[in-house]
């Protein structure tokens, strides 16, 4: 029965979307967060998805090929009295956009609802192919 | 006797084989909705259930444009035009890519309102596709006990 790889399909993009708003969380978790003492502040991270062949010609799972980190500098504000500023008086914040995290957030919040509803709908199938010829 | 009895059960099994794996091809298309580079992938289902069952087509594709050329196989390892093997296909619908509706940056085709409809579209076929076989049962079960 193929639909029953309908849930290998499904689940695999669950859990990629799942890794990526797990991203989404650390990043906007440290969205404030200032550079140590080795001046490197957290570097905000996405996920890359790629596409994984699951037997069947056109049945493609996914999964996160590589998480990579985002090398533009970080935020610089000028606060001499921070504990953390560096000789000119600036403090080094992580580089997390927190606006495009929140539409990371979103978009991954409604592919994973897309991706639970179709794995209901193929339970109610197979759910009634069980009971074919029952006189249902 | 017995041949003609499950014969339009034939049919019908067929046509819920065709939906399943049309179910499975959508679920996949939804799945890799985020996925850079995804193409998405559909059949057409009149024309895969006549192939599957052995009936011309010719007749019922007025908007198909005409029937379409198939690439000879002539030995064994020749690809057909969906990557599979070409003396092999006759057995799988005939997978078509789709295009974009919309471009966008990351070359991904899957239209997420159109999988939707399509998703929705065939598991409600599914289901008449289930009603009919239940119904051809029930049928043969009045016939058998005569009640």
């Amino acid at each position: 029965m193929s639909m029953f790889k309908i849930f290998n399909v499904s689940g695999s993009a669950v859990s990629a979307q799942t890794q990526r708003l797990n991203v989404v969380a650390s990043n906007l978790a440290n969205a404030d967060t200032v550079a140590g003492p080795d001046r490197q502040a957290y570097k905000a991270r996405h996920v890359v998805f790629s596409t994984t062949p699951m037997g069947e010609v056109g049945t493609a799972g996914v999964n996160v090929s590589q998480i990579t980190e985002d090398n533009s500098p970080g935020r610089r504000v000028h606060d001499p009295k921070h504990p953390q500023a560096d000789a000119e008086g600036y403090v080094t914040y992580s580089n997390v956009n927190a606006v495009e995290e929140m539409v990371n957030m979103i978009s991954a919040s409604r592919s994973y609802q897309n991706n639970v509803e179709v794995m209901n709908t193929a339970k109610t199938l197979l759910n009634k192919t069980l009971q074919m010829g029952q006189g249902g | 006797m017995l041949n003609q009895l499950t014969d339009s059960l034939n049919f019908n099994a067929t046509a819920l084989t065709l939906r399943s794996e049309r179910q499975r091809l959508i679920a996949s298309n939804i799945a890799n909705a985020d996925t850079p580079g995804y193409t998405a992938r559909d059949f057409n289902f009149s024309d895969a259930l006549s192939q599957a069952t052995g009936r011309t087509s010719s007749a019922q594709t007025p908007l198909g444009g005409g029937a379409r050329l198939k690439m000879t196989a002539s030995q064994g390892g020749h690809m057909g035009l969906n990557g599979v093997s070409g003396q092999a296909a006759g057995a799988r619908p005939e997978l078509n890519y789709a295009s974009a509706a919309q471009t966008n940056l990351d070359n991904n085709t899957v239209d997420m309102d159109r999988e939707r409809a399509s998703f929705a579209d065939n598991t409600v076929r599914y289901e008449a596709t289930l009603r009919f076989i239940n119904g051809q049962v029930r049928t043969l079960n009045t016939a058998i006990t005569g009640q």
